[in-house]
C-alpha cells in the first residue's frame, strides 16, 4: 500500500517536524522505496512466534525507594533555552490535555 | 619520541606508565600534539578537550607518585563517542538540535573511565545520533579514513574508529546499535567489540533505539580492546536493562589466544553472494588460519537473517522516533522560531526546531519509524519485526548449539569513496547486513582487520560472534587469529597505512 | 443522518425528565499518586511543594542518555491497590510508551501501561446513602508516572488561554500514578450522580486505608476524569444492557467529591438538552469549572491522536511471584466498609454518630483512644469537641492538628479518667482540654498546675450550701412545696460559690436533703 503526500504530512504533524513541501516530496520518494524494502518482513514465517521487545529475558528489575541528590536547580536549567522564576520558559501552549 | 610513543599499543603504554618510564602527561602530550598535526585531515574530533585531558594527567601521576594503587590503564588517554554524556564537554550527538549542549552528568562508562584514571582528549564525530555507516550524516562533516582519505571510515563510529587508525588515541570508546563499531573497525584496520546487550551500561548513552544500543571499546589490538572492555563493562544499577553477574573473563581469554578444540561455524547466509572479492579472500584465508591453530570448520545455517535488514530498519526507526521525540526546543538544545509567525506557540516552535535541528537521514529514520508505529500500521510493520527478530535470535541459538563461535566477513566491502552513496539510503543500509543480525539478539560480537582487499589495497575485516555474556570467547578467537595473522604479515596491518602530513588532503 | 454534532445546548435538560427518557452510562478514571518516598524511575523525592525545579535529576527531566529504574515500593503499591479493589494480578506485564508532544511531558513520551496492566478484573462495593451497596465493576489499574507543572504567564486570568508563554516545574514529573479505571457503570439510573461520588469517595477510603497514598484532591493526588454518555431507555420487553452505548464525554480533572456527582448530573442534562434537540454528542474532552458548576469544550478527539503505543525498551517486564502477591495480599487492611461496620457495633454507636465521627476524621483517633482505657461515648465527646472545632478553624484535618499540639489519644482517655475517677467535672475537664491544647502539658499537669479539681471537702459545700439556701428562701420555699426543678438554680448558684470546683451532683443530693426531697 503506497503513501501518499497527505500521510507523509500526516505522520511529519504527529512526530512534530515542520517539513516544507520540498522536503515532504523528497521524505515521500524515499520512504516508498525504504517501506517497499522493510516490507518483507512480512513475507517471514512467523505464525505463532511471540513478538521480541527485549533482546535478554530480564524481569523484575526494581530499584529500593530511596532518595538519591537531584540535581540543582542551576544544573537542570543550564541547558535551558529561557528560563524565569527558577522554571523553563517556553512559548504558549495551545491546549491543556 | 612523542611519534613513537603514540604507536604503542594501549598495553604497552600502561607497563610504560606503570615503571614511569613516562608520565601520563607525556603520553597524553604525545596524543593531543599528533591530533593537532593530523585531525585536520582526518576530522576524528568534534571536540578536544586538552586542558582538562592533562589536568587528568596530572592528577594520575600524582597518585602514581605517591605510589596509590591504580587502575592498570591508568593514565593511559582514551577518545569517547560524542554520544556519551560528559559533565564539562560538549555532547552534540553529531547533531545541530544538541550544538552546544553541555550535559549536567557523565554517563556510566565515562564514570568508570574517570575512575580508572584515563584522561579524556576528546569527543569524536559520528553520524548524527549514530545513525549512518559513514559519518557523512555528523551535522559537523564527515571524518576520513586515514588509509585513503577521500574514502568514509565507517560509521556510525567513523570518529572513534579513524582516531584510534590514526594514532591519535590508543583507544576509543564506540556505540554499536548495528555495526557501528565494527563495521568502523574493519573499515580502518581496527578492532572494535560490541559488548553483550546489557554488558556495559547504557546510562548516558544517548540513546538511538534502546533494545539495539551497547557501547563498547575500539582499539588497534585485540589485548588492548579486551582490556578497554574490562574497564567499562559490568553492572549498573542505573540501567535496568544491565546484566548483573560478573564480566566475563576478557583479558585472560585474549591473553590465551586460544581457539584449539573450539567449533567455529561459518554463517552461509553471511558469505559469499554481495561480498567483494578481497573481502571474501581474506575472510577465507582466516578461517584456514584458525582449523591450522585448531578449531573445526562447520557451516551454519541462520535462514532467517534473510529478513535481519528489514527487520532492524523498522525496530530501530520506531524506537527512535520515541527516543528522539525529547529533543524539542523545551529543556535544551537548539531552538527556532517558525519563520513568518507571530508569538509561535510551543507546538509551532517544536515543530521548526524538530525541522532546523534534525539533518535528512534523522528526519527519514523517525518518519519512518513514526509510521511503522501508528495505529493501522503497527501489527503489520513493527509488531511483525519483534516476531522476526524473535525468529532471527532462535537461529542464532540452533547455530550456537553446533558452534562454539560464528564467523563472517565484517562488512561486505571495503571503504566506499565520500558521497557515493549518500543519495541512496537503501545502498547504505545494506552495509550493515552482517553486523545487524547481533543487535538484534543481543548477542556479542568483535570486527578484527583481516588483510587489505587485493583489488584496492584497503582494509578488510572479520566479524566473530558468540552466544551471549560469553564476551570472552571472541577474545580467545579474536587474539589466536590476530596473532596467525601477524605473524604472517610481519607486522600489525596498521603498520602498512600511509603516513598522514599535513597537506594530503586533495 | 440529519444530526449534527453539538456542543453547547441553549438550555439545559431537566434532570427527571432526562430520566424519563435516557439511561446514563458513566466511565470513571482516576488518577492517584502514589505517596512513595522517590518517584517512579528515578531517586528523586516527591515532597510537595518543594522550589522549582529542585526535585529533578537527568532521568526525570528527560535528559538525552537518562534511563528509568522502576521503583519497587511503586509495584507493590500498585498490586496491594490491585488486590484491594479484587483484582486479578499480572502474573507477567510490560510498561509502555504513550508518545504524544506536550512541554510538560519531559521525554514526550508518558511510561505507562497499556495492554498489560498490572491489576485487571476487579470491582470495588460502594455504601450509598439509603444503606444500600452498588458494585462497582474495575477494568483495570496500571502504573504511569506524573507530569510537570505549568504555570501560565501573561493574559488576564493566567489561565492557558491567551497565556503568552509558560513556565514549567518538573518536580512533580515522574511522580508515580496508578490509574483507575471502571467498566462503564450501568444500571445507576437516578442514583447515577451519587453513586460516581460515593465510588470515588469509598476509593479514597479505601487507598486511605492502604496507606499507599495522602490521596488529597485539593493537592491534586487524586484526581478524577469523568465519562457520561446517555442512551435510551429500553423499549418494552428489550433488556437495557442491549441497548447501544451513546457517545461519551470526558470531563477532566473534577477535584471534589460534591463536583464529581454535580459534573456527572450536568453531563447528563446537558446531554439530554442535545439528544432530545435532534443532535448529536461529540466525542471529545470537557473542562470542569467548579465556580459555576459547568463544563466547557476541551481538546476533540480526533484520529491525530494516535499515541503510538510500543513496548517500553528501557524497562524489563514485571512478573510478580505469586508468593509475593500472597505476602502482599497479607498486608491487605480490613476494606473500610467492614471495618466501619464492626467498629459501629463495637462502640454502639447511631448511624448519624458514626457518619459524623467519620467526617470528621476522627475514627481512628477514637479507636487508640479505646484501645487506651478511653470509652467508646467519652472517645466521641472528646474528640468531637474542641479539637474538632480548633482543627477546622485552621483548615486542618483533626489528625495532623492533634500531632502538632500534642493531643494524644491516650491523653484524652487520660482527661476522661479524670472525670470518671472524680477528679473533675465535664466544666473543668473542658478547661483541662484548653490547657493540654495551648500546650501546657498532659491532662494530669494541666489540672494540677491550674489548680483544678472537684472540692472533696463536704464541709465546704455544705457551708455554700446554706448561705445559697438562705440568700434564696423563695427558690428554697418552691423546692420544698416538691417544685423539684426549681433546684437548679440553687445548684447553678452553688457551683459558682465554689468557682465551678464542686460535685454537681453532691451539691443538688445536699440541697434536696436540706430541703425535705431527698
Amino acid at each position: 500500500m503506497a503513501l501518499t503526500r497527505d500521510d507523509v504530512a500526516h505522520l511529519a504533524s504527529l512526530a512534530r517536524i515542520d517539513l516544507s513541501d520540498a522536503e515532504q516530496d523528497k521524505m515521500l520518494g524515499e520512504l516508498g522505496v525504504i517501506l517497499d524494502s522493510v516490507a518483507l518482513v512480512q513475507q517471514a514465517p512467523t505464525q505463532g512466534v511471540e513478538p521480541m521487545s527485549h533482546p535478554l529475558p530480564l524481569t523484575n528489575v526494581t530499584r529500593p525507594d530511596v532518595r538519591r541528590p537531584s540535581l540543582t536547580s542551576a544544573q537542570a536549567l543550564s541547558g535551558a533555552p529561557a528560563q524565569e522564576q527558577q522554571r523553563f520558559s517556553v512559548p504558549r501552549i495551545l491546549d491543556e490535555d | 619520541m612523542t611519534t613513537d610513543l603514540t604507536r604503542r599499543s594501549a598495553a604497552e603504554m600502561a607497563s610504560l606508565l606503570s615503571t614511569k618510564e613516562v608520565s601520563s602527561v607525556e603520553l597524553t602530550q604525545a596524543h593531543l600534539d599528533r591530533t593537532d598535526a593530523v585531525d585536520g585531515l582526518v576530522h576524528s574530533y568534534l571536540h578536544v578537550d586538552h586542558e582538562g585531558a592533562l589536568a587528568q594527567a596530572r592528577a594520575v601521576d600524582e597518585r602514581r607518585a605517591a605510589g596509590d594503587d591504580l587502575h592498570v590503564l591508568a593514565g593511559v588517554p582514551i577518545a569517547v563517542k560524542d554520544i556519551l554524556t560528559t559533565i564539562g564537554l560538549p555532547t552534540t550527538a553529531g547533531s545541530r538540535i544538541l550544538e552546544g549542549w553541555i550535559p549536567p552528568y557523565d554517563a556510566t562508562v565515562v564514570t568508570r573511565l574517570r575512575e580508572a584514571g584515563m584522561p579524556i582528549l576528546g569527543k569524536t564525530n559520528l553520524d548524527e545520533f549514530a545513525m549512518g555507516s559513514s559519518t557523512e550524516h555528523s551535522a559537523y562533516g564527515p571524518s576520513r579514513n586515514p588509509w585513503d582519505l577521500e574514502r568514509i571510515p565507517g560509521g556510525s563510529g567513523g570518529g572513534s574508529s579513524s582516531v584510534v587508525a590514526s594514532f591519535q588515541a590508543p583507544l576509543a570508546i564506540g556505540t554499536d546499535t548495528g555495526g557501528s563499531i565494527r563495521q568502523p573497525a574493519a573499515l580502518t584496520g581496527t578492532v572494535g567489540t560490541k559488548p553483550t546487550y546489557g554488558g556495559v551500561s547504557r546510562y548516558g548513552l544517548v540513546a538511538l533505539a534502546s533494545s539495539l544500543d551497547q557501547a563498547g571499546p575500539c582499539a588497534r589490538s585485540v589485548l588492548d580492546t579486551a582490556l578497554l572492555h574490562a574497564v567499562i563493562a559490568g553492572h549498573d544499577p542505573l540501567d535496568s536493562t544491565s546484566i548483573d553477574a560478573p564480566v566475563p573473563a576478557v583479558v585472560e581469554a585474549a591473553r590465551r589466544a586460544d581457539v584449539s578444540g573450539m567449533i567455529v561455524g561459518v554463517i552461509k547466509q553471511l558469505t559469499g553472494e554481495g561480498y567483494q572479492a578481497g573481502v571474501q579472500t581474506r575472510f577465507d584465508e582466516a578461517v584456514a588460519l584458525l582449523v591450522d591453530r585448531g578449531a573445526t570448520v562447520v557451516e551454519v545455517d541462520c535462514p532467517s537473517f534473510d529478513y535481519a535488514l528489514a527487520t532492524y530498519y523498522l525496530i530501530l526507526p520506531s524506537e527512535a522516533s520515541s527516543n528522539l521525540a525529547k529533543f524539542d526546543a523545551m529543556r535544551y538544545g537548539l531552538r527556532v522560531p517558525p519563520a513568518g509567525v507571530d508569538a509561535p506557540s510551543a507546538e509551532q516552535v517544536m515543530a521548526a526546531s524538530r525541522d532546523a535541528g534534525f539533518g535528512d537521514e534523522v528526519k527519514r529514520r523517525i518518519i519512518l519509524g513514526t509510521y511503522a508505529l501508528s495505529s493501522g500500521y503497527y501489527a503489520a510493520y513493527y509488531g511483525q519485526a519483534q516476531k522476526v527478530r524473535r525468529l532471527i535470535a532462535d537461529d542464532f541459538a540452533r547455530a550456537f548449539a553446533t558452534a562454539d563461535v560464528l564467523l563472517s566477513p565484517t562488512a561486505p566491502t571495503t571503504a566506499f569513496k565520500l558521497g557515493e552513496k549518500l543519495d541512496d539510503p537503501m545502498a547504505m543500509y545494506r552495509g550493515d547486513v552482517a553486523t545487524i543480525p547481533a543487535n538484534l539478539a543481543g548477542v556479542p560480537g568483535m570486527s578484527l582487520p583481516s588483510g587489505l582487499a587485493d583489488e584496492d589495497g584497503l582494509p578488510t575485516g572479520i566479524q566473530i560472534l558468540a552466544p551471549a555474556t560469553q564476551d570472552d570467547r571472541l577474545y580467545a578467537v579474536g587474539a589466536a587469529l590476530e596473532a596467525a595473522l601477524v605473524a604472517q604479515w610481519g607486522a600489525p596491518l596498521l603498520t602498512r597505512a600511509p603516513e598522514l602530513t599535513e597537506g594530503e588532503l586533495r | 443522518m440529519t444530526t449534527h454534532a453539538t456542543r453547547e445546548p441553549e438550555t439545559l435538560m431537566g434532570y427527571d425528565e432526562v430520566l424519563a427518557v435516557f439511561d446514563p452510562v458513566m466511565g470513571l478514571e482516576v488518577h492517584v499518586e502514589l505517596g512513595t518516598a522517590t518517584k517512579m524511575f528515578c531517586g528523586c523525592s516527591t515532597t510537595f511543594g518543594g522550589q522549582p525545579n529542585t526535585q529533578t535529576c537527568p532521568v526525570c527531566l528527560g535528559l538525552p542518555g537518562a534511563l528509568p529504574v522502576v521503583n519497587e515500593i511503586g509495584v507493590e503499591s500498585a498490586i496491594r491497590i490491585g488486590l484491594a479493589l479484587n483484582c486479578e494480578i499480572a502474573t507477567w506485564c510490560r510498561f509502555a510508551r504513550k508518545n504524544y508532544f506536550y512541554p510538560d511531558m519531559p521525554k514526550n513520551f508518558q511510561t505507562s501501561q497499556y495492554d498489560e496492566p498490572i491489576a485487571f478484573e476487579g470491582y470495588l462495593d460502594v455504601d450509598l446513602d439509603d444503606g444500600t451497596t452498588f458494585r462497582v465493576l474495575i477494568e483495570r489499574a496500571h502504573m504511569e508516572e506524573d507530569t510537570g507543572k505549568s504555570l501560565h504567564v501573561g493574559g488576564a486570568t493566567g489561565r492557558i488561554q491567551g497565556a503568552d508563554h509558560s513556565l514549567v516545574d518538573y518536580n512533580r514529573a515522574g511522580i508515580p500514578l496508578i490509574e483507575i479505571v471502571t467498566k462503564p457503570i450501568t444500571g445507576a439510573g437516578q442514583r447515577a450522580p451519587e453513586v460516581a461520588r460515593a465510588y470515588v469517595t469509598a476509593l479514597r477510603d479505601l487507598l486511605k486505608a492502604l496507606d499507599v497514598s495522602d490521596v488529597k484532591m485539593e493537592q491534586g493526588s487524586m484526581r478524577a476524569d469523568v465519562n457520561v454518555s446517555l442512551r435510551p431507555l429500553a423499549a418494552e420487553g428489550q433488556d437495557q444492557d442491549e441497548v447501544r452505548l451513546g457517545t461519551r464525554t470526558e470531563t477532566k480533572n473534577v477535584n471534589s467529591f460534591r463536583s464529581v456527582e454535580r459534573a456527572v448530573r450536568h453531563e447528563m442534562m446537558r446531554h439530554g438538552a442535545i439528544l432530545s434537540g435532534g443532535g448529536s454528542i461529540l466525542q471529545e474532552t470537557r473542562h470542569w469549572h467548579e465556580d459555576t458548576g459547568l463544563t466547557t469544550s476541551g481538546r476533540e478527539k480526533s484520529d491525530a491522536e494516535d499515541y503510538r503505543y510500543f513496548p517500553e525498551p528501557d524497562l524489563v517486564p514485571v512478573a510478580p511471584s505469586r508468593e509475593l502477591v500472597e505476602a502482599l495480599r497479607a498486608t491487605l487492611p480490613e476494606p473500610p466498609s467492614d471495618r466501619r461496620k464492626r467498629l459501629q457495633g463495637d462502640w454502639g454507636y447511631s448511624d448519624l454518630e458514626m457518619r459524623d465521627v467519620q467526617n470528621a476524621g476522627v475514627v481512628e483517633l477514637i479507636e487508640a483512644t479505646i484501645a487506651a482505657g478511653g470509652s467508646p461515648a467519652g472517645a466521641r465527646k472528646w474528640w468531637m469537641a474542641e479539637p474538632s472545632r480548633r482543627a477546622n478553624a485552621q483548615a486542618q484535618d483533626v489528625v495532623s492538628y492533634a500531632a502538632e499540639v500534642g493531643l494524644t489519644p491516650a491523653r484524652v482517655a487520660e482527661l476522661e479518667a479524670l472525670v470518671t475517677g472524680g477528679r473533675l467535672n465535664d466544666q473543668l475537664a473542658r478547661q483541662v482540654m484548653d490547657g493540654v491544647l495551648d500546650g501546657e502539658g498532659s491532662p494530669t499537669t494541666v489540672a494540677d498546675a491550674r489548680g483544678l479539681a472537684l472540692v472533696q471537702d463536704d464541709g465546704a459545700l455544705e457551708a455554700a450550701v446554706d448561705v445559697v439556701i438562705a440568700a434564696n428562701a423563695a427558690v428554697a420555699d418552691k423546692v420544698r412545696e416538691g417544685k423539684v426543678a426549681a433546684a437548679g438554680a440553687l445548684i447553678g448558684q452553688v457551683m459558682k460559690q465554689m468557682k465551678g470546683q464542686a460535685d454537681a451532683a453532691k451539691a443538688r443530693e445536699m440541697i434536696m436533703s436540706k430541703l425535705g426531697q431527698g
